[in-house]
């Protein structure tokens, strides 16, 4: 029992590291980003390659796999999101499906079809157990090791956004573009930096998550509905919100597929609508906009 | 200008275009002419009668209702189950399998319409896209009903009207998918263009104005939510029959995408968007998949990004493509 919960919550965090980037520019820039999945599935491929072809340390690996989604975002940002954030949901769908599309066959192209298989580092495939019984509780390094950087990275994000400059500068700009640039924001460039903070996230969640969701080329689509379940569940104006909807959905995930496997998916799915009818714009959100 | 001149103002122009064009009675003699005129490729040109009617029935809620939806594969789907399991257990008439299919589509679309009334986009796009994930881990749970992953086979259709046999060769199939085609696109089109059509025009515009002037939206979107479910699954229905199988495959999310991509592509928001788009894109498939039968997805993905980038009328009209501007 509280091993499965441990491994929800686990699972709700990397769920949650993931979901962020989306979250944000869903929440701040109201736009619909369908590919994010690709640029989660973009960190695990750096992780990968980096590990199996260079011979790099699972540590050293893993501020690179920030790095590079990152960096990929940013020039996406600039190239061909911008043109879109003004048009309608449905175009913004369309579009960000399309990317999707490119990257999973463009990745299956180079890297074949296959699921990669990653080499944890040995000190984090210890296990510990406490109890016994129905409280027992068994600890996986690994997954202490999400639960730990995921939190650090919660509460850094967290201060980021309501303590810094570069945090009310953005929800300025977020909330009206024209006075935030009036009053001499570089509109723009916040934009540029959340979008490249937001894919540089999704890029270490694939990362780290490469050994517990697996990783082949059809991972943002296969992903893709976890997202958005997150953002629309927990509403996307604060941090809050996604990461309580990740965790029940992660600990309602593991649980529902421990104790009725054949029904896969189908706990989740249906939590969501229900929450969805009752809650249309989001659990945890403070008031219909 | 007082109600009495208004109605009339207002019959004169649906009257006038309500009308057939001329170049359209000339596109519809021409795909009339295609089954006769290519019967070696009838298989492909059932799919794309099929792959249209989904097509239209999705513009109704998406081009005319301004409903976005990720989830229309629910009803395309329950529609082929209940064609299929009504062939193999009770009676293999094909008009009462697609009766049957339509019905039980309609019923799911009635029973599903109260969500799509609530919420955002993003709220709407979820919840269509949930429920036909719901029935995706239905269909694979209870496999004695619909036999899971391995899909319901054995499925043999009586032959259409009692004369015609369905043959391999799909030439039976590529002129009875045809003319449900036509007569859903000839019965939308007068609906399209009755009052009650352009209400729906006029809610997608401003949901609060047509709720300011007196008008149900709630139940206008319900009614075109339940119609659009209906035709959806006479769609399933017709894929069942002419492929004499159904698996979990027309639940899956692919569908429901592949179905937005063929009305983008002919454009949302006239019926006919929705026949030429699943055109090209069958086409399309057809060709690209011929070259690289891998990596098809890439170039489906490319196309989609160029057009939602530059926009399909600029995109096709090759004369705009260097003024600047223009915020299609």
């Amino acid at each position: 029992m509280l091993t499965l919960l441990f491994d929800g919550i686990a699972y709700g965090m990397l769920l949650f590291v993931l979901a962020l980037g989306l979250a944000v520019t869903m929440g701040l820039m109201n736009f619909i980003n369908l590919a994010h999945g690709a640029f989660a599935m973009a960190g695990g491929y750096v992780l990968v390659l980096l590990m199996q072809r260079g011979g790099w340390p699972f540590l050293a690996a893993l501020p690179v796999c920030f790095l590079v989604p990152a960096l990929l975002g940013a020039a996406l940002e600039r190239t061909v999101y911008r043109p879109m954030y003004r048009k309608p949901h449905l175009d913004q769908v369309l579009f960000s499906i399309g990317l999707t599309f490119m990257a999973v066959a463009a990745v299956d192209f180079a890297m074949g079809s296959s699921q990669q298989n990653l080499q944890l580092p040995d000190w984090l495939r210890q296990r510990w157990e406490f109890g016994s019984g129905a409280a027992m509780l068994g600890v996986g390094a690994y997954r202490l090791f999400i639960v730990v950087v995921c939190v650090a990275l919660a509460l850094g994000l967290q201060a980021l956004l309501t303590r810094t400059r570069f945090g009310s500068r953005l929800r300025a700009a977020v909330d009206d573009p024209t006075v935030a640039a009036g009053l001499g924001i570089p509109v723009n460039r916040v934009f540029l930096l959340t979008f490249a903070v937001g894919s540089g996230l999704a890029g270490l969640g694939g990362a780290l998550g490469a050994d517990i969701l697996g990783l082949d080329p059809s991972f943002p689509l296969k992903f893709m509905v976890y997202f958005l379940i997150v953002c629309a569940v927990g509403g996307t104006q604060s941090i809050t919100g996604p990461l309580l909807a990740a965790l029940l959905l992660g600990i309602a995930d593991v649980f529902g597929k421990y104790y009725l496997p054949k029904l896969g998916g189908f706990i989740v799915y249906t939590l969501m609508i229900v929450i969805l009818l009752w809650r249309p714009q989001g659990l945890f959100t403070r008031e219909a906009r | 200008m007082d109600a009495a001149n208004l109605a009339a103002t207002l019959a004169t122009h649906s009257a006038r275009v309500m009308r057939w064009k001329p170049w359209e009675l000339a596109v519809w003699a021409l795909i009339w002419a295609a089954p006769f005129a290519a019967p070696q490729h009838a298989a492909l040109i059932n799919e794309i009668a099929i792959l249209a009617l989904f097509a239209i029935s999705l513009d109704l809620i998406l081009g005319y209702a301004g409903i976005v939806s990720l989830g229309h594969a629910a009803f395309f789907g329950v529609g082929a189950y209940a064609a299929a399991l009504l062939a193999k257990h009770l009676h293999p008439d094909p008009l009462l399998g697609l009766a049957f299919g339509a019905a039980v589509g309609a019923v799911l679309g009635a029973l599903t319409s109260p969500m799509i009334v609530r919420g955002s986009d993003l709220t709407r796009l979820m919840v269509t896209m949930g429920v036909a994930l719901v029935l995706l881990e239905l269909a694979n749970k209870f496999d004695g009903l619909t036999g899971g992953a391995d899909g319901l086979q054995g499925v043999v259709m009586g032959p259409l009207l009692g004369v015609f046999e369905f043959d391999l060769a799909a030439r039976t199939a590529s002129v009875y998918s045809l003319a449900v085609l036509f007569v859903a696109f000839v019965l939308l089109r007068r609906l399209v263009h009755t009052p009650f059509g352009m209400s729906l025009k006029a809610l997608r515009d401003n949901r609060l104005r047509v709720a300011a002037i007196g008008l149900s939206v709630q139940g206008r979107l319900a009614v075109v939510y339940t119609l659009a479910a209906g035709l959806a699954g006479a769609a399933g229905a017709l894929l069942a029959q002419t492929t004499g199988f159904a698996s979990l495959d027309v639940l899956e999310f692919h569908r429901s995408a592949d179905v937005m991509l063929a009305l983008v592509i002919g454009g949302a928001g006239w019926l006919w968007g929705g026949l030429i788009g699943a055109i090209a894109f069958k086409l399309m498939h057809d060709l690209i998949s011929a070259i690289t039968p891998q990596y098809w997805t890439f170039w489906i993905g490319l196309i989609l990004v160029l057009l939602m980038l530059v926009g399909r009328e600029r995109l096709f009209s090759p004369r705009q493509w260097f003024k600047r501007g223009g915020t299609t």
